[in-house]
């Protein structure tokens, strides 16, 4: 792989409007962005793509003046700017647009384009005819038809966007960053989506768009830069590259340390789900897990894995299907008989769902258990403190007092209090959702090794990851979802990051 | 979220650090009041005063308990004294119409849970903000026990449950009512911090969503809670008037506020997630003993809600101001360090 | 996109329609309900008793009105906010009381003067109100609360037992309070200027629309710039200054003013808030609702007696028009996000 042809990294003639370069950005001990790196030209629509935890997300934050780097230097217009704070990004006319636009729901659409900056009549009285003319020019300027005057509240996500991106327009943006603006659209909302963007290409903005979308990729975009491990991969002319070569440079990546599952004869199917469905969320989703096996969740973020296992475990209701545990189906929407099925689910997001940050240690570790650790109903005699030094014990977690709340620990120590918390109800079925994300190497081998002898002792286990190294070392089968549906089963034979990776993006092989 | 943000929650999110201090710190304090009473304020500390002081602290105390379990779990309930109000109300009504006082009394309790349970099917089911939810019902009830009673009062109770209600233990000058009131707070402090229910209120309190996903039934568990709030508040309401041998609209109107200030003296966070029933018994026997001395130092009651506000308003804003103080202290002394490897 | 996923979409879209519809519904005719509820209750009443509708009691009523709807205009401006002022009655007895007093004792000072420093008193109490709220960030409604009690336990120190009446008052101010100006009171004249100016600022100016905004996303305000330090505090002090205006009105009205005065008082005006469709939680609403609201609740209590309802009634009305109002937005919010997921359906 040639990576970055300098020919194609090109337009050297002209300066870009905005440069990033050397960036680096860590969050504690993890390293989001290494050596990340991007210029964007005006009048050129560019494509940012790579794996999830790439840290796409992370270098827009950065040009939109959320986070600052550590190190590295942005430049507009070959000048050296520092953000310290999203208005400083606005005022150099980086306008960004998010995948979940926010908008005032109860103001109009105009409002909504020029809170805070309304034009202003006699006695500085808002002029709202001139308001909504102006609103009604941009929209016309985008070639959308939307009325001004209508509320924010009940738009469509593509509508919000666009009113998005008709305030970008007049804050005069020069660059305009989409973050997978299309993951929440139809196929006419991405027609016009990708019209507006042309026009706006056409009038000298620099665009730069990511998405998990070869497709639209390859129909808006002239350059594309990948990412991978945080860092810059290769920027090259779009017509000078195919889409194979592209989803190779997003996923080669060494195997490194990863402990791979032990073989293990999988024996009689515990879980069986068939046909869940939750309207526009997931939809007639089915697979099955036998006891002793790792089934790995595949997928992009957003295409509803992390809502599948929620649905089934039932922390959300689920408007069709059946789930069964051992032969028995489980009632919709109560986790309680799926905890009694012996079901357990390590949520995606530790901080929001895995734990209580401000509760102490031993609260978290037997909060699952605490009816079971009560002796008459009382939970006296520090059969908590037992049962939690004991889980602690087990999963080599480091704290200094079993009382200092949860939030006091590190990610990693942190997860293994969440994994304690439900490997202590003994589950025939355990659900993890994203088990090794934001903890380090060394925790992630140990939760690795731990998953691998749990399904030695028979558990039938469920990973939802973004992990691909984590998917091909652990899994016995890859299930992998696109949009909301699976699109594709592998065995651990036929599984490559590059197959996954296709079945996810919904390309054909090449 | 709106909820939420309705009660500011996230802005004063600080916890186990303040909770040993802040318990001891509230102890402290009523034991200072008791003594610079006692020493300073004529009559305070006769064994007589004490009956009345047990006297008074009853409502607020039996209140003051689901009310603490209930903020726990990030909610609130405005409207209990005014379901005191109703069930007093409907108790002089039952009485009129010659119910037997037998009958009566364990009714009021059944009324208070209905209206409790209306307060929680409006939380739960529609999952509108407690606040909000309980301010229409405190207008709601009180109307409601006007409606009954209008501006008069039943008077006539038999003065063998009236007596009862004021009186001492045989010769003793222990208050009959002490040894329920014990009982009954005995038995909510082994719910909230020995019983698994405890354990899934503070979990409710501190992440509602973490909560749901450790298979915790938050809405019933929610609902419930005012069940028994409402089913409390009954009782007091068959008390009060008992006591004040008076049946009437407007028995304990205003108390809802002594309440909350009492429990949020006692250290339990606003926005729920932690709080101990030994620590709102102290804020219970705090803001009673003060109300009693500073009235037999002849302050007039209704100058005394001055005290009670300024409790309630201190008790939220002094930890959210330690908190502030905190943070800038920390970020001062995290500039000075030098970046250690984690 | 399979066929499936399209058809869905298009039935989707369908439910998406009513979704809004029902809310556009509800936005609409909030207020013409509110008409044709007051028209339903007067028709009855006024059936009853004609008298009811005569030119003196339209007058009574609207006089009775007026100072709920001053109350009321500043609520809505602090609820927008996602605030909440429960302290507006104790502050309207302080400064009734205040101002009283200090007429009392000094005849010699004119209206427009009495009027400010009542406004100038509930000024004082929204700002401390605010910064409670804003800079100790304490719940509104926790804060609030608090400085209900407070402000009345002050108005009891200052009035012990006492109280002031009519004739301790100049008699230029009395007459103030029933005074007409082309056969409309005085009163009703001030509530309806207030009313005006504070619609058109909160329509017509930026200041104004931040408050919706900072009610209707803080988040996106905060993306957006807006001072909502500077807002909140702007809402609270306003609504306190309304509160105190209200008390010089009320104690020129009613002649008599004890420390008791507008006790009470919030639930009436966080009633006629909320029925007038200001969302409780913020961002939506007109204070021309409020006052709407103000008027219906007035209205139904004139109507009680001559309808020969138990007097009693009024406050538990008052208690299940708050309960149905914020069920009755909350339902209809309901419906919307239920339409709106359905519509989001098409999954990509």
């Amino acid at each position: 792989m040639s990576g970055t042809g300098l020919d194609a990294e090109s337009i050297p003639e002209r300066q870009p409007v905005l440069r990033l370069s050397g960036a680096s950005k860590s969050f504690g001990s993890v390293a989001a962005l290494t050596d990340a790196r991007i210029e964007l030209y005006a009048g050129e629509t560019h494509a940012l793509v790579g794996e999830n935890g790439a840290g796409k997300s992370t270098l827009i934050k950065i040009l939109a003046g959320v986070h600052r780097p550590d190190s590295g230097t942005i430049t507009v217009d070959g000048e050296v700017v520092e953000f310290s704070g999203t208005a400083e990004a606005k005022e150099a006319g980086i306008a960004v647009i998010y995948q979940e636009p926010t908008l005032f729901p109860d103001l109009t659409v105009a409002e909504n384009i020029f809170m805070g900056r309304q034009p202003r009549g006699r006695f500085g009285m808002i002029d709202r005819d001139r308001m909504n003319r102006a609103a009604a020019a941009l929209f016309e300027q985008l070639g959308v038809p939307m009325d001004p005057e209508r509320q924010a509240l009940g738009m469509s996500i593509a509508d919000q966007q666009v009113v998005e991106i008709a305030k970008a327009i007049s804050l005069d943006a020069r660059v305009l960053i989409m973050d997978e603006p299309t993951a929440a659209l139809s196929g006419a909302e991405v027609e016009r989506l990708f019209t507006v963007t042309r026009a706006l290409r056409d009038d000298g903005a620099a665009v730069l768009f990511i998405s998990h979308r070869f497709d639209e990729v390859e129909a808006l975009c002239e350059r594309v830069t990948v990412m991978r491990d945080g860092a810059h991969v290769s920027t090259d002319l779009m017509s000078e590259v195919s889409i194979d070569q592209i989803v190779r440079r997003m996923v080669g990546r060494e195997l490194g340390a990863l402990f791979p599952k032990q073989e293990v004869q999988p024996r009689d199917v515990v879980l069986e789900v068939d046909g869940l469905t939750r309207e526009g969320v997931y939809r007639d989703v089915s697979f099955s897990v036998r006891a002793g096996e790792i089934v790995a969740l595949a997928g992009l973020v957003g295409a509803g894995r992390s809502e599948v296992v929620q649905g089934v475990f039932g922390v959300d209701p689920r408007d069709a299907g059946t789930v069964r545990v051992g032969g028995r189906a489980l009632p919709p929407g109560n986790p309680r008989a799926a905890m009694r099925a012996g079901v357990a689910l390590v949520p995606e997001d530790r901080r929001h769902q895995g734990l209580l940050l401000d509760l102490s240690i031993m609260r978290n570790a037997t909060l699952t258990r605490r009816s079971r650790l009560a002796r008459f109903g009382f939970l006296v005699g520090g059969a908590e403190r037992r049962e939690a030094e004991q889980w602690t014990a087990r999963l080599q977690t480091r704290y200094g007092r079993l009382t200092d709340p949860a939030g006091t620990l590190s990610g990693g120590n942190q997860q293994k209090i969440v994994l304690a918390k439900w490997l202590a109800t003994g589950p025939k079925v355990l659900i993890v959702d994203e088990p090794t994300r934001g903890i380090d190497i060394g925790t992630k081998a140990e939760v690795h090794r731990l998953m691998s002898s749990l399904a030695a002792e028979g558990v039938a286990v469920v990973m939802v990851s973004s992990e691909l190294p984590e998917v091909l070392a652990m899994a016995d089968r890859v299930l992998v979802m696109r949009e909301g549906r699976l699109a594709g089963e592998l065995s651990r034979a036929e599984a490559t990051e590059e197959s996954v990776m296709f079945l996810a993006t919904g390309q054909e092989a090449a | 979220m709106s909820a939420d943000t309705l009660t500011g929650r996230g802005a004063g999110r600080f916890r186990l650090q303040r909770f040993a201090t802040w318990d001891v710190a509230i102890i402290l304090a009523t034991l200072a009041v008791i003594v610079i009473a006692a020493a300073t304020v004529e009559h305070f500390g006769t064994s007589r005063n004490a009956g009345f002081l047990v006297l008074d602290l009853a409502p607020i105390l039996l209140l003051a308990l689901p009310m603490t379990l209930i903020i726990a779990t990030g909610e609130i309930d405005l409207s209990v004294a005014s379901i005191v109000g109703l069930t007093s109300s409907a108790m002089g009504v039952m009485w009129n119409n010659g119910v037997p006082l037998e009958t009566i009394m364990p009714l009021c309790v059944l009324i208070g849970a209905i209206l409790g349970a209306v307060n929680g099917l409006f939380v739960t089911a529609l999952g509108l903000p407690s606040l909000a939810v309980t301010i229409g019902t405190l207008a709601l009830y009180r109307g409601l026990a006007y409606v009954l009673l209008g501006d008069t009062a039943v008077a006539d109770f038999p003065r063998q449950f009236t007596g009862w209600a004021i009186g001492n233990i045989g010769a003793t000058s222990i208050p009959n009512v002490l040894i329920p009131m014990i009982v009954i707070a005995g038995l909510f402090a082994a719910v909230l911090h020995a019983m698994p229910v405890g354990r899934a209120i503070f979990a409710t309190g501190s992440n509602p969503v973490a909560a749901a996903f450790a298979g915790i039934a938050v809405g019933p568990l929610k609902f419930w809670l005012f069940v028994v709030s409402g089913a409390v508040a009954g009782l007091v309401g068959v008390f009060w008037t008992l006591r004040y041998s008076s049946a009437r609209a407007d028995n304990a109107t205003g108390l809802e506020l002594t309440v909350v200030a009492a429990v949020l003296l006692g250290g339990v966070s606003i926005f729920g997630g932690t709080g101990t029933l030994p620590g709102v018994l102290a804020g219970v026997v705090l803001l009673t003993s003060l109300q009693n001395a500073l009235r037999l130092a002849s302050v007039s009651s209704e100058a005394l809600t001055v005290v009670t506000g300024s409790l309630l308003i201190v008790s939220v804003l002094a930890p959210n101001v330690l908190v502030g103080v905190r943070t800038s202290m920390q970020r001062r002394r995290r500039r000075t360090r030098s970046p250690s490897p984690t | 996109m399979s066929l499936l996923t399209k058809a869905h979409e298009s039935g989707s879209d369908a439910q998406a329609r009513t979704g809004s519809t029902v809310l556009d519904m509800v936005l609409r005719f909030r207020a013409l309900g509110l008409l044709l509820t007051l028209a339903a209750i007067v028709a009855v009443t006024a059936a009853v008793n004609p008298r009811f509708v005569n030119e003196q009691s339209i007058r009574d009523l609207l006089l009775a009105a007026a100072i709920t709807l001053l109350l009321a205009t500043g609520m809505t401006v602090v609820v927008l906010t996602r605030g909440i002022d429960l302290s507006v009655g104790s502050v309207l007895g302080l400064s009734a009381f205040c101002t009283a007093s200090l007429l009392s004792e000094n005849p010699g000072i004119p209206v427009p003067v009495a009027m400010l420093i009542g406004l100038g008193i509930g000024a004082v109490c929204g700002l401390f109100n605010g910064m409670i709220v804003h800079l100790g960030k304490v719940p509104p409604l926790v804060a609030t609360l608090g400085t209900l009690y407070v402000f009345r336990g002050v108005v009891y120190f200052i009035a012990g037992g006492g109280r002031i009446n009519a004739s301790d008052m100049p008699g230029g101010f009395l007459d103030f309070g029933t005074a007409r100006i082309l056969g409309i009171p005085y009163l009703i004249v001030i509530a309806g200027v207030v009313l005006a100016v504070v619609a058109v600022f909160l329509s017509r100016y930026r200041a104004g629309r931040d408050m919706y905004a900072l009610g209707s996303s803080p988040e996106a305000a905060r993306l957006a710039g807006i001072p909502a330090g500077k807002r909140i505090l702007t809402a609270y002090i306003l609504c306190g200054a309304l509160a105190g205006l209200g008390g010089v009105l009320y104690a020129a009205r009613y002649g008599t003013v004890d420390a008791s005065a507008g006790y009470g008082m919030e639930l009436d005006v966080v009633a006629a808030v909320v029925v007038g469709g200001v969302a409780i939680f913020g961002g939506s609403g007109t204070v021309v609702g409020a006052a709407l609201g103000a008027v219906l609740l007035t209205v139904i209590s004139n109507a009680l007696p001559v309808l020969s309802i138990d007097q009693f009634w009024q406050r538990a009305i008052v208690g299940a028009l708050i309960l149905g109002a914020i069920a009755l937005d909350r339902l209809v919010g309901l419906r919307v996000k239920a339409s709106l997921r359905k519509k989001d359906a098409h999954v990509g």
